[in-house]
């Protein structure tokens, strides 16, 4: 019907006919999945900006800094394990993902009850996420951690604490609400005509919460 | 099929009544003009708060106004032009409107999270005039809320104006990035057959790619209003070093005001080139369609308009070579800034070109079209001055740098923002705006503008500061500089009241407005081949249109009319794709 350039070069020339040559920029990309994959790249620097704030103040303050896997020791059965919640957290949160992908998969081969108690039980685990990180919050709480202070070190890391693993914690929060909601429609058959790409693109942000702690853990806890 | 959204033979479902036509309205057409008409009303207070300031600096005490009344106009004047203002019209207005009619779309791909757009920045607007209202009045901390002294007693509206204002931005950028992430999926996914993204009009380009810029600054915006809400309210130091106030230590310590500066410019450079590339794409087709004449280079146009945006976010320490950041930074960022000078200039240039044995007819959005061009030139040129670490920093801070701002991003884009007016207002209400009263606005603001603003680079290179409330008893600037101070200030009041003009024009016309049937401009571009005009809900009657050719056919030797629309078959008018590609 209409008469679209067919590419013919290829190369950096070629890839941008290709692209820009059809009615689709993605071929076969819904509307959804386009939109929640834009958004994810604008949270992306959020949490960008918010890690590059948190570093930049590190490298400013003039307090030492406190030492984390210290500061997030539990002891357990009487063995003092630095890092130990972080690193249950984190498994947590991981495992987590796993089970989401398997909803994924479970959606596209639609058997919907599968892929709504695979997505319940991913709601679960960042149940569980959001609880222990609640407790560990307390704990610093009672040991004196605040926004404007603490008696470890620089004021900045309650600050930076506070403020990174609380807006992560928010993330997950929504996520938890969002694929609660997705899964009881799965479940009642609401996507039955349309197809289940809806539990992909829950996926999609599940996986960014996932990874973006994934950088909390490494750049917060780890350094 | 589970991929595809199926828009052709999706019913649509029209909705009744006022409230769900005209309130809580899904079109996009509805949303662009709710954006637009809130826009230009908080843009009226500002433009007093203006005439107030320029009243103090020309006549001072002429009338009641104390320097804390100063410095919260200052501000208020400058975040409400910047954001509320030119970001909002030109993404949620013309971006709304003419996003689904050029590229052929029925609305935006989710019509209800764009109108979430709207009633959020409604929000944000109305948080933003409260704290006008609230004790201590709103921030007067400047446009670009530095702390420490954003949030230190002793700054206007340091404890209530302050939170306020951040609370607006946060709540604008989340209406910001609903509208984005709307307009960008609607360009990239929802086109109509044919209209591949080469044969866009330019104006869908530059919006397209202002928004991507929106959706990836404002972050940086948002992360610095959360930690600077922090710093105030619950007393972290993110921006707060170590600070004595009236001999006593505050409860801050180590943070880092520098790094504030950081995050805003690299939401604030962007944000230059998010007003910008709208006003580019618009204006482009302006030209074009005003001279008669294909645009010149369209390709060229498109990549230069990707390229500045990629640029616009390595140049942002530009706007900080005075804050005492490591010297080798400016190096760095004047030579970015004076490269991003190439893509603008091969604009001027192809504007220029397009014009060139043109037919050109001057009409009033053509009029506008030529004031941008010799504007932004001016504008820009003044850039090269302050691009330069060793030329700005006599100059930073003084009225050269007012002068070149308000120049390149003040005017020029409002110049684009009346012209665009007069050019799509037909499409909008089905009536002409009047020719006349158009063309006396058109010449008070015009020529105005340069009384105004060209006085005050002079007033620059004399060393007048900027941001000062009164300037006696200064020995270093001559009494003279006052008079030239009391003339620009009476220019300013007359083309402040001048704009009466221009919304005497909007009502007027709109009841006794020529009808300008449906393509009044004989333009080629798909929001001019609507079945209706206003087009109606769903723009396109029953099926959609079908594209065969760019949107700059003008002058086709072989055609019939000095004009081929883009739907125009290739049985009818041979298309040159070699066109597209100059």
């Amino acid at each position: 019907m209409d008469n679209t350039t067919q590419p013919t070069t290829s190369g950096m020339t070629g890839l941008i006919e290709d692209w820009v040559s059809d009615k689709d920029a993605f071929k076969n990309v819904s509307w959804g999945k386009t939109m929640m994959w834009i958004f994810l790249l604008s949270d992306t620097f959020i949490f960008s900006c918010f890690l590059v704030g948190y570093m930049s103040v590190r490298m400013t303050t003039d307090v030492p800094w406190p030492n984390a896997s210290e500061v997030f020791a539990l002891t357990i059965a009487g063995e003092h394990i630095p890092l130990i919640l972080i690193a249950i957290m984190t498994f947590v949160l991981i495992t987590s993902s796993g089970t989401m992908a398997m909803a994924v998969n479970c959606g596209y081969r639609r058997q919907r009850k599968q892929a709504a108690v695979l997505m319940l039980v991913t709601a679960v685990f960042g149940v569980c996420f959001v609880g222990m990180q609640a407790f560990e919050w307390t704990k610093l709480i009672e040991e004196g951690v605040r926004p404007w202070g603490n008696p470890m070190g620089a004021p900045q890391f309650g600050a930076a604490f506070f403020m990174i693993t609380g807006f992560h914690g928010f993330h997950v929060s929504i996520g938890v609400i969002y694929l609660t909601v997705v899964a009881l429609k799965v479940l009642r058959g609401d996507y039955e005509e349309r197809g289940y790409e809806i539990v992909e693109i829950t996926g999609l942000y599940w996986h960014f919460v996932d990874l973006v702690w994934v950088f909390i853990f490494a750049f917060f806890y780890l350094w | 099929m589970a991929y595809a959204d199926d828009v052709e033979n999706e019913e649509l479902h029209e909705p009744t009544g006022f409230i769900w036509k005209y309130v809580w309205s899904q079109d996009h057409k509805v949303i662009a003009i709710q954006y637009s008409t809130t826009a230009i009303l908080v843009g009226l207070v500002a433009l007093v708060l203006s005439g107030m300031m320029r009243m103090q600096i020309g006549f001072p005490g002429s009338i009641d106004m104390d320097s804390t009344a100063y410095y919260q106009a200052m501000t208020m004047h400058g975040m409400i032009m910047v954001i509320y203002l030119l970001t909002a019209i030109f993404l949620g207005g013309f971006g709304n409107y003419l996003i689904p009619l050029m590229v052929g779309a029925r609305d935006m791909v989710f019509p209800f999270v764009n109108m979430l757009s709207f009633w959020f920045y409604l929000v944000s607007v109305l948080v933003l005039l409260a704290s006008f209202f609230v004790p201590g009045g709103p921030t007067g901390a400047g446009w670009t809320l530095y702390p420490p002294q954003a949030i230190t007693a002793g700054t206007p509206g340091s404890e209530w104006g302050i939170i306020l204002m951040l609370v607006s931005l946060i709540i604008f950028i989340i209406a910001a990035t609903m509208g984005g992430l709307n307009y960008v999926t609607t360009v990239l996914q929802a086109r109509t057959h044919g209209m591949t993204m080469f044969r866009m009009p330019l104006t869908v380009w530059g919006i397209f790619v202002a928004t991507i810029l929106a959706l990836l600054a404002f972050p940086a915006l948002f992360v610095s209003g959360v930690m600077m809400l922090l710093d105030q309210t619950i007393g972290t130091s993110f921006f707060m070093p170590d600070m004595m106030q009236f001999g006593s230590q505050l409860d801050y310590s180590g943070g880092s005001p520098i790094l504030f500066q950081h995050l805003f410019w690299f939401f604030g450079h962007p944000e230059v080139y998010i007003v910008a590339l709208p006003a580019f794409g618009l204006v482009s087709d302006l030209i074009s369609i005003h001279a008669r004449r294909s645009i010149f280079g369209y390709r060229m146009m498109v990549w230069a308009i990707v390229s500045i945006g990629v640029l616009s976010f390595v140049v942002w320490a530009h706007h900080m070579y005075v804050s005492g950041m490591n010297p080798y930074f400016g190096f760095f960022f004047a030579t970015t800034t004076l490269v991003i000078a190439v893509p603008t200039a091969l604009k001027v240039y192809n504007w220029l070109l397009t014009l060139w044995r043109g037919n050109i007819h001057l009409t009033v959005p053509m009029l506008y079209s030529l004031a941008f061009i010799v504007t932004f030139l001016v504008g820009g040129l003044t850039g090269l001055f302050l691009g330069n670490v060793v030329v700005d920093i006599p100059l930073s801070d003084t009225y050269f740098v007012v002068a070149h701002f308000h120049m390149v991003m003040g005017v020029a884009p409002i110049l684009v923002v009346f012209g665009s007016i007069y050019h799509w207002y037909p499409k909008m209400t089905g009536r002409m705006l009047h020719d006349g009263i158009g063309k006396l606005h058109f010449w008070i603001t015009f020529l105005g503008t340069y009384l105004i603003y060209f006085p005050m680079h002079y007033l620059g290179f004399l060393g007048m500061p900027r941001r000062y409330y009164a300037y006696e008893d200064y020995p270093f600037i001559p009494e003279s500089a006052q008079s030239l101070n009391a003339f620009i200030t009476v220019v300013a009041i007359v083309v402040g009241i001048s704009q009466l003009l221009f919304l005497f024009n909007l009502a007027y016309s709109y009841f006794k407005g020529a009808p300008s049937g449906g393509n009044p401009w004989r333009a080629t571009s798909l929001e001019w081949l609507t079945p209706e005009t206003p087009p109606k809900h769903g723009n396109w009657g029953t099926s959609l249109p079908v594209v065969h050719r760019w949107a700059y056919d003008y002058g086709v030797p072989g055609a019939e009319l000095d004009y081929v629309p883009q739907t125009t078959s290739p049985e009818e008018v041979p298309v040159h794709e070699s066109d597209h590609d100059e």
